[in-house]
């Protein structure tokens, strides 16, 4: 191998790198405030970047009747409470929240989509879609179970995983698609010619990293989001309002999922369940960094981006194998070094 | 999902007729909806097109959904057996589908008429007969070019999985005869977001030219890629990349890319005279008309196995009634005589040994050329 060789290799590795990094905030977000590892964090890469690629191409994405639907499900589920406590004043809200904003968003899309708009606008349209999904799922998935355990958390996530994974099938086939790039600038450092595209990779991972580190280190308001992950009784004496805290973690998850969706949908081919793998590997990523940690986060997605690329180099037969193998000895080493707090378990 | 299509007025017509009640089902399973619904649905599509007879006799399809699954298939098979008892199963899009619908196959001695290119063990080949192009005679096509261009050194990528193998294992069966040698084995997985690693390696190989074991749209990234990295050389795809997402995916890279293929999809281009020429173009202007779904060679498979059974059904028709297992048994051997048939992708002559019964007409080599898959020249 060559140093040319090698100087590529480490391009490819930090720009895959850098999109597992953002899912694997968006994993550690949720782990933190809700204690679910949220298995279909990926899925609202696929939804994104495939709706993205479909409004590009003048046609209405699938995504707008996943949201309506999912929408009226959660109004549903509100609404029932609502009505059997005799709270009726809160059912404007609730349709506001999730019967017309939706609704609003479908029609919009539905308008937008023949219109080929500006990249710009498609992409806050993308955003517009993508991003209540993730209040939605919380409501009609996690909510009603937020204090049951890890294990049974996990559980629903895989259910609805598989459930994202087929209603992404169903709305946009089994053939994968893929978005033009945003511009065809590129740079010449050297022997490497960098696409303006992976700059954008990387420089929203930054950003986001940053962002969610000063989130939950400085602010009262992300400390209240982590008190609620350490004890949900003691957050709900002190006047955290637990409830709320899940539905916004999960909105900031699927927005970090749309905004991943949305700058790699240039770069690959897209298909309905690409984004299960990218999210599994932001997972392995947020483990290497100790699942504690935002900045170790993003260094461990970083190293397994690195990983990935230099082992499809040398061995890709066996990629996958080398890329998820990691995972043991870090796990050994781990449980050897760390004390083991038993938080997670039922109180 | 299972739509009849009872052609009640050829029945009655049949009754009149001769007094006699001679029906001859068409059993089918195809994955027309799951993850291989984007090829299954054109499988299913041309049994909105066929002919009303077989052999002069009515005819009934019943065109199953197997979701994808192999499980099902078989289950489908099974009931199309035992239930409608159809005189020949058809399916699926799918290996693990084709092959488990084989094995019921052998079990009830039905003929079973596959759509997609299975290679079996020895004793299941005996009542099942396949209609696509096997991978060796499709790369034969892309040998012979390889030949042509004098290209020594052949880069190889493909999937990482029993595609992946089969693509590279037809390549290397013609190496030796065409001259040329493999100097790569590179894997990537379709969902894969990036192939720079596995292209560098490649590159550093220096090979004159490149085989893509990849299918559909999974076959865009390689090509990006490689002519992204400045990769001058022929890149050649198989006949599973030939579909108009490939190119939709691929933009402005697909340009150049070439593939092996059936005639069918190229008709019109093909010369004068070709034998496949007349009936293909037919076809395919029906199925556009109908459909609209672009240029695809997998409605054809439907259509020539349908074909097939025509031709044999008009001889086992003369030995027994349809719906008894002894015209069960006179359709298997009148399909391993057929001689000459003329279909949409090739002209089918079966011999015992030979359940496929193509030759060279049945292929050609098709490269992309302004946003669509033409004829090479």
């Amino acid at each position: 191998m060559s140093f040319d060789i090698a100087l590529w290799l480490a391009q490819d590795g930090i720009t895959n790198g850098a999109i597992y990094a953002l899912l694997a905030l968006a994993l550690l977000l949720v782990f933190t405030v809700t204690r679910i590892i949220f298995v279909p964090q990926g899925e609202f890469i696929s939804y994104a970047a495939l709706s993205l690629a479909l409004l590009q191409a003048g046609r209405l994405p699938g995504t707008v009747f996943v949201l309506v639907i999912g929408g009226l499900v959660a109004a549903l589920f509100d609404g029932v409470i609502a009505i059997r406590e005799k709270a009726y004043r809160r059912l404007p809200r609730i349709l506001a929240l999730y019967v017309l904003l939706p609704a609003s968003m479908a029609a919009i899309t539905w308008w937008a989509a023949p219109q080929k708009l500006a990249l710009w606008l498609q992409v806050l349209i993308v955003l517009g879609l993508v991003v209540p999904l993730g209040p939605i799922l919380y409501r009609v998935a996690y909510q009603p179970l937020a204090s049951a355990s890890v294990l049974v958390l996990f559980i629903v996530s895989m259910a609805a995983h598989y459930v994202l994974t087929g209603l992404g099938l169903v709305f946009f086939g089994g053939e994968g698609l893929r978005a033009p790039p945003f511009s065809d600038a590129q740079f010449k450092v050297g022997v490497l010619s960098i696409t303006a595209q992976s700059l954008w990779v990387i420089f929203a991972s930054l950003f986001i990293v940053v962002l969610l580190w000063l989130l939950f280190d400085r602010t009262l308001y992300g400390k209240a989001l982590r008190a609620t992950a350490v004890n949900r009784v003691g957050a709900r004496l002190v006047g955290i309002p637990t409830g709320l805290s899940g539905s916004l973690a999960f909105t900031l998850a699927a927005f970090i999922g749309a905004v991943s969706g949305i700058l790699i949908a240039p770069i690959t081919t897209i298909y309905y369940d690409t984004g299960f793998l990218i999210g599994l590997k932001g997972f392995v990523g947020a483990i290497l960094g100790g699942m504690g940690s935002y900045p170790l986060a993003a260094l461990g997605a970083l190293a397994l981006g690195m990983l990935e690329s230099f082992s499809s180099f040398w061995a890709s037969a066996f990629k996958e194998v080398i890329v998820f193998t990691i995972i043991i000895p870090v796990l050994v080493w781990r449980s050897l070094t760390s004390h083991h707090p038993v938080e997670d378990e039922e109180e | 999902m299972n739509f009849n299509l009872r052609l009640t007025a050829g029945l009655v017509a049949a009754l009149a007729t001769s007094g006699v009640l001679a029906e001859i089902t068409v059993g089918v399973s195809i994955a027309s909806t799951g993850p291989q619904a984007s090829l299954g649905v054109h499988y299913r599509n041309a049994f909105e097109l066929m002919p009303k007879t077989l052999g002069g006799e009515p005819v009934r399809y019943i065109v199953l959904d197997n979701a994808s699954d192999a499980t099902n298939a078989a289950r489908n098979a099974r009931k199309l057996v035992s239930e409608d008892k159809v005189d020949v199963l058809m399916g699926s899009n799918g290996v693990p589908a084709t092959l488990a619908m084989a094995q019921v196959a052998t079990e009830s001695k039905t003929p079973l008429v596959t759509l997609s290119p299975v290679g079996l063990p020895a004793d299941n080949v005996n009542w099942t007969f396949i209609v696509p192009q096997p991978t060796e005679l499709m790369m034969d096509a892309v040998a012979r070019d390889i030949k042509k261009r004098n290209l020594k050194t052949l880069g190889y990528i493909g999937f990482s999985d029993g595609w992946g193998d089969l693509v590279l294992k037809a390549s290397e069966s013609h190496a030796a005869s065409a001259g040329y040698r493999i100097v790569t084995n590179e894997r990537y997985a379709r969902n894969d977001t990036s192939v720079v690693g596995q292209v560098l390696k490649i590159i550093a190989a220096n090979p004159d030219g490149v085989i893509v074991g990849g299918s559909g749209t999974g076959g865009a990234l390689p090509q990006i890629a490689l002519r992204e990295r400045g990769f001058k050389g022929p890149i050649y795809h198989n006949h599973g990349t030939v579909n108009a997402e490939f190119i939709k995916v691929g933009g402005k890279y697909a340009d150049g890319a070439i593939a092996p293929t059936g005639p069918v999809v190229v008709a019109d281009e093909l010369p004068a005279g070709y034998a496949t020429k007349a009936l293909g173009m037919d076809f395919m202007k029906r199925y556009e008309a109908k459909f609209n779904l672009g240029r695809n060679a997998f409605a054809a498979y439907s259509y020539d196995a349908v074909l097939l059974v025509d031709a044999a059904a008009q001889v086992a028709l003369k030995k027994a009634r349809p719906g008894t297992p002894e015209f069960r048994a006179a359709l298997r051997d009148a399909l391993e005589n057929v001689k000459d048939v003329v279909g949409t992708h090739a002209v089918y002559t079966m011999t015992p040994a030979n359940h496929n019964g193509m030759d060279e007409r049945a292929r050609v080599l098709v490269e992309v050329r302004d946003g669509q898959w033409r004829l090479m020249k």
